[in-house]
């Protein structure tokens, strides 16, 4: 393998498969142009998972029903208040944006705990180990089995909220095994890197189980398209308007914010401006926030009457949209109800600060976390030359010479980790397990910590703990893939054009295969992309 | 849980004698020869634990008796103190949230003291660029932020550390801990940090980890992390071995230590503190307050949110030792504070101004510490916030002198840089 198939394979895509090392290795930027030129229609292993407008159609149902059930029975304290689902603190989660975090999340644990199915070594069972003990938050919220029972007969709500957390476990599931498998991995990074900078995160339960359907259907049908038409289909989708909190957001003038006397939220128009468009420096204020979150009053989703009839379960409540003018940026939309966001979006998309902004980010991805200027501005041309196409956009990375120059600049993340070790051998290892080790290490799919997404820094996933999680979980890996391959040869498919003499010979005198196999995935080397 | 035994019954322990001879001395600091060795450079425990998403002062600790505060919170406000669900009363104008009523008893003691009206020097609302100016302590943003690792990627605590005097307990042990799996900025920086966070993969064998010690020999990320790594799991091991059992004050029924969650953090922070040979600085770290959206009073968002907190800072005093405590200050901080009026959707927007706690028997506490402005509009930080009249890195200040003993030299140099303005508040601590 030639270090440019190496890179190709590695940075810009999610490890080599063994046939990709061929397929990368005669023309590596003609294999990753390949990849994004058309639409794709998304992988087989998303067929069979819901849509967004169908499980927002039933959260709303449930809710309702729930309500009822409640109303029918003792009266709960606090009842539904402004969410869905107990809202517990987050422990390490950075900010769940609002409800707090985690009764969802160490429901999904015991990776280990459950038997290995007899495949491990004995003696890497975590006998005498418990697995990540629950929140006692979510244990007395009723996670705890037998506690539950009880209640959820009585609501429908805790039913379908249950329902709910097993449809992320497959939609997580689902995630890794597409990364494990695809055949177009530079496309599937792109993919991944979007989701993460329009995130929308388990750590706010009510999202539980629309994550999937976010991406599937905001994300991946436009990451070689328009980021104009990310923007929007992004910011429409149930799963934004509930994270970020716009759904119940009302114009104070409105008609119904004159009967309720409720009003304005402006989260969302926040986190578009700071977060997905301009960028913090971008050079927006306070009344620019608050004129936008006026602009954005009414894109809300479904009730449950109407659960059939939104297509993809965005509503427009012309009822709750702030009447009036209004100025963003110093551009005036006068009134037009919907039509005031599709043209503010547009206006952002085209932004120059949102072109910087988004070249930055992908330089920092696939180039270095301190991006070189040159490239950033490379790209940012390009976004502005391609109208903000992103398939011409991932070109230009691709032609970026900075992207080629330094083979491993950029640390692996725990998702890229787990993948890469997963694509070196094409073999399978349960995909629900896997989740369970992703969270150990830190990365669950869809769990990113704030609205912010997952950093992109080495400084972020590499501290003291996290360096002991990710050997031992090479470690674990290492025993797996034993079996299967041969230390020399992984090493090659692993490392071959950057490995060091240190490392081949730390493999070669390794006093068993599987601990050779642990130090090519734990090396510097491997960790790195 | 704590007992993190390697495979074949080999200990944490015996995996030193196969290090090279610097690590294995190193790690006498940990065992009962301790005494014979330098003493650190203070006896004083420092605790911060930063509260993500931006906490609601207001709600927190609620300014009833405020002319203006019924009608400005609105649906917010919560009940008079000695009705239903009332705050709990701090001397007459000013109320803890009843779902923080585990603190009160600190209250009454003179062991709690609230910082009010208080903001850092940051003015924006973006909780991202907000944190990184309650954590890296600078008056202004960066020019470019700085690398991560990079000498630049610093916070004022891992600065404050730096500025302790040096001697030979600094080769030996580690002065600062953050509970979790990555170390956060505040504490980030030139002086090395262990972190520590419970364990669910399986160990590795000594010997492996003996041959990575190796493999990433002159690797500027990965080394530096791994010996961190080993240090803080030796440590993690020595501390957890011999520390008592937690002590219950007369007359509290005692609970046990939660498993997980910040509680169950709390509570094994509170086990490496107890040792002289232990960490004299600590971090946590807490999400949730976010509170956009269904805030509610008694019940609701923040209540929810504002429960495991007290838990913890009750199990935090409950498991470290009586001595201990007294020694010990935890300072709990948030980036700002929240709009002072509800907003449409029965929560509260990014605000500026919000309240800090200092908590421990070292404070000098049983007083709320503010320059009340007041919640009529025109009092109000651009028209909707609380007006920030203390500067958090004021208080702060005042912490690292007078508790943890940094010079005064330092201060505005090198732990807060161009904080010359905000003079450390005096007496927040027991003399």
């Amino acid at each position: 393998m030639t270090l440019a198939a190496f890179i190709a394979v590695g940075r810009f895509g999610l490890g080599a498969r063994p046939d990709e090392r061929t397929g990368a290795a005669g023309d590596p930027r003609g294999w990753l142009k390949a990849q994004v030129v058309g639409v794709n229609p998304g992988p087989v292993a998303l067929t069979g998972l819901p849509t967004g407008s169908d499980v927002v159609g039933r959260l709303v149902r449930a809710r309702e029903a729930g309500r009822e059930a409640r109303q029918g029975a003792a009266p709960l304290p606090g009842g539904p208040a402004g969410g869905f689902g107990p809202g517990a603190g987050a422990v390490q989660g950075g900010l769940g944006p609002g409800a707090g975090a985690t009764p969802l999340v160490p429901a999904l644990t015991s990776p280990l705990a459950e038997s290995e199915s007899g495949d491990e070594p004995p003696l890497m069972r975590p006998s005498r180990r418990q697995p990540f003990a629950p929140l006692p938050a979510a244990a007395a919220r009723g996670l705890a089995p037998g506690a539950d029972t009880a209640t959820a007969m009585l609501d429908p709500l805790k039913a379908f909220q249950r329902e709910m957390r097993d449809l992320y476990r497959r939609e997580a599931a689902a995630k890794i095994q597409i990364m494990a498998t695809t055949d177009q991995p530079f496309r599937e990074r792109l993919v991944t890197f979007w989701s993460n900078h329009f995130t929308v995160s388990v750590q706010r339960p009510v999202v539980a189980g629309l994550v999937g359907s976010f991406e599937r259907e905001a994300i991946r049908p436009h990451v070689t398209g328009r980021f104009e038409d990310m923007l929007r289909a992004a910011i429409r989708h149930p799963a934004m308007l509930l994270y970020l909190d716009n759904a119940r957001s009302i114009g104070p003038n409105s008609r119904a914010g004159q009967r309720n006397r409720r009003g304005l939220n402006e989260n969302l128009a926040r986190e578009v401006l700071e977060l997905h468009t301009l960028g913090v420096a971008g050079g927006y204020g306070q009344d620019d926030v608050r004129a936008f979150a006026a602009i954005l009053t009414g894109w809300s989703i479904v009730g449950p009457r109407e659960a059939d009839t939104g297509a993809d379960g965005f509503v427009f409540r012309p009822l709750a949209h702030e009447p009036g003018d209004k100025t963003v940026l110093g551009v005036r939309y006068p009134e037009a109800g919907e039509a005031e966001g599709g043209a503010a979006l547009a206006a952002l998309a085209r932004h120059p600060a949102t072109a910087r902004h988004l070249a930055t980010k992908l330089a920092r991805h696939f180039i270095a976390d301190q991006p070189p200027a040159a490239a950033v501005a490379r790209l940012e041309r390009a976004y502005h030359e391609g109208g903000g196409d992103l398939g011409h956009l991932a070109g230009a990375l691709v032609d970026s010479s900075e992207a080629w120059a330094e083979p491993l600049a950029k640390i692996k993340t725990p998702q890229d980790l787990v993948v890469s070790t997963l694509r070196l051998t094409g073999t399978g290892w349960p995909p629900e397990r896997l989740v369970g080790h992703l969270r150990q290490l830190g990365q669950m799919p869809f769990s990113a910590p704030s609205p912010a997404g997952w950093p992109d820094e080495a400084g972020y996933w590499i501290g003291p703990e996290a360096m002991m999680r990710r050997i031992e979980w090479c470690a674990l890996a290492g025993h797996r893939l034993a079996s299967l391959v041969g230390p020399p040869t992984l090493l090659e498919a692993a490392i071959g054009p950057v490995a060091r003499p240190e490392t081949r010979q730390a493999v070669l005198q390794a006093p068993s295969a599987a601990e050779a196999i642990t130090l090519v995935l734990a090396s510097p080397e491997f960790q790195r992309r | 849980m704590f007992s993190r035994l390697t495979r074949c019954g080999v200990t944490r322990r015996q995996l030193l004698v196969g290090l090279p001879v610097t690590v294995a001395l190193a790690t006498r600091g940990f065992g009962p020869v301790a005494v014979a060795l330098a003493a650190a450079p203070t006896t004083r425990r420092l605790v911060v634990v930063i509260l993500r998403g931006a906490l609601d002062g207001l709600a927190a600790v609620a300014p009833y008796g405020d002319p203006d505060y019924r009608q400005q919170r609105g649906p917010l406000a919560l009940a008079e103190p000695g009705s239903e669900g009332g705050v709990l009363d701090l001397g007459g104008h000013y109320g803890l949230h009843p779902a923080l009523a585990p603190l009160y008893d600190w209250y009454r003691n003179g062991e709690l003291a609230v910082i009010h009206a208080v903001a850092g020097p940051y003015r924006g609302r973006s909780h991202f660029d907000g944190q990184d100016r309650l954590e890296d302590g600078l008056a202004v943003a960066p020019p470019a932020a700085p690398p991560v690792g990079d000498a630049g990627d610093s916070g004022w605590l891992n600065r404050a550390l730096g500025a302790l005097p040096l001697n030979r307990w600094f080769a030996q042990s580690r002065l600062g801990l953050a509970m979790g799996q990555t170390v956060p900025r505040v504490l980030r920086g030139a002086v090395p940090v262990g972190s520590w966070a419970p364990a669910a993969l399986p160990e590795p064998s000594a010997d492996l980890m003996q041959r990575l010690v190796q493999l990433y020999q002159g690797d500027p990320l990965l080394a530096p992390a791994l010996d961190e790594g080993l240090r803080s799991q030796r440590f993690a091991d020595a501390a957890l071995a011999v520390a008592p059992a937690p002590v219950s004050p007369p007359g509290m029924v005692p609970t046990q230590p939660q498993g997980g969650g910040f509680p169950g953090l709390a509570a094994t922070l509170a086990q490496f503190l107890n040792p002289e040979t232990g960490p004299r600085v600590a971090v946590m770290e807490l999400g949730g307050w976010d509170t956009h959206a269904g805030q509610g009073t008694v019940t609701g968002r923040l209540a929810e949110a504002l429960r495991p907190l007290a838990s913890g800072l009750a199990t935090l005093a409950r498991t470290l030792t009586p001595a201990v405590w007294r020694q010990t200050v935890v300072v709990v901080v948030t980036e700002f504070g929240r709009t002072v009026a509800a907003n449409g959707t029965g929560g509260t927007d990014h605000g500026t101004g919000g309240c800090a706690f200092l908590v421990g028997g070292a404070v000098a506490g049983g007083r709320v510490i503010t320059e009340w402005p007041g919640l009529a509009r025109p009092a109000l930080f651009e028209g909707r916030d609380l007006m920030p009249t203390l500067d958090l890195r004021a208080a702060i200040k005042g912490v690292l002198r007078d508790h943890l003993g940094v010079p005064a030299a330092a201060m505005d140099a090198v732990v807060f840089p161009d904080s010359a303005g905000a003079a450390p508040l005096s007496g927040l601590i027991r003399t």
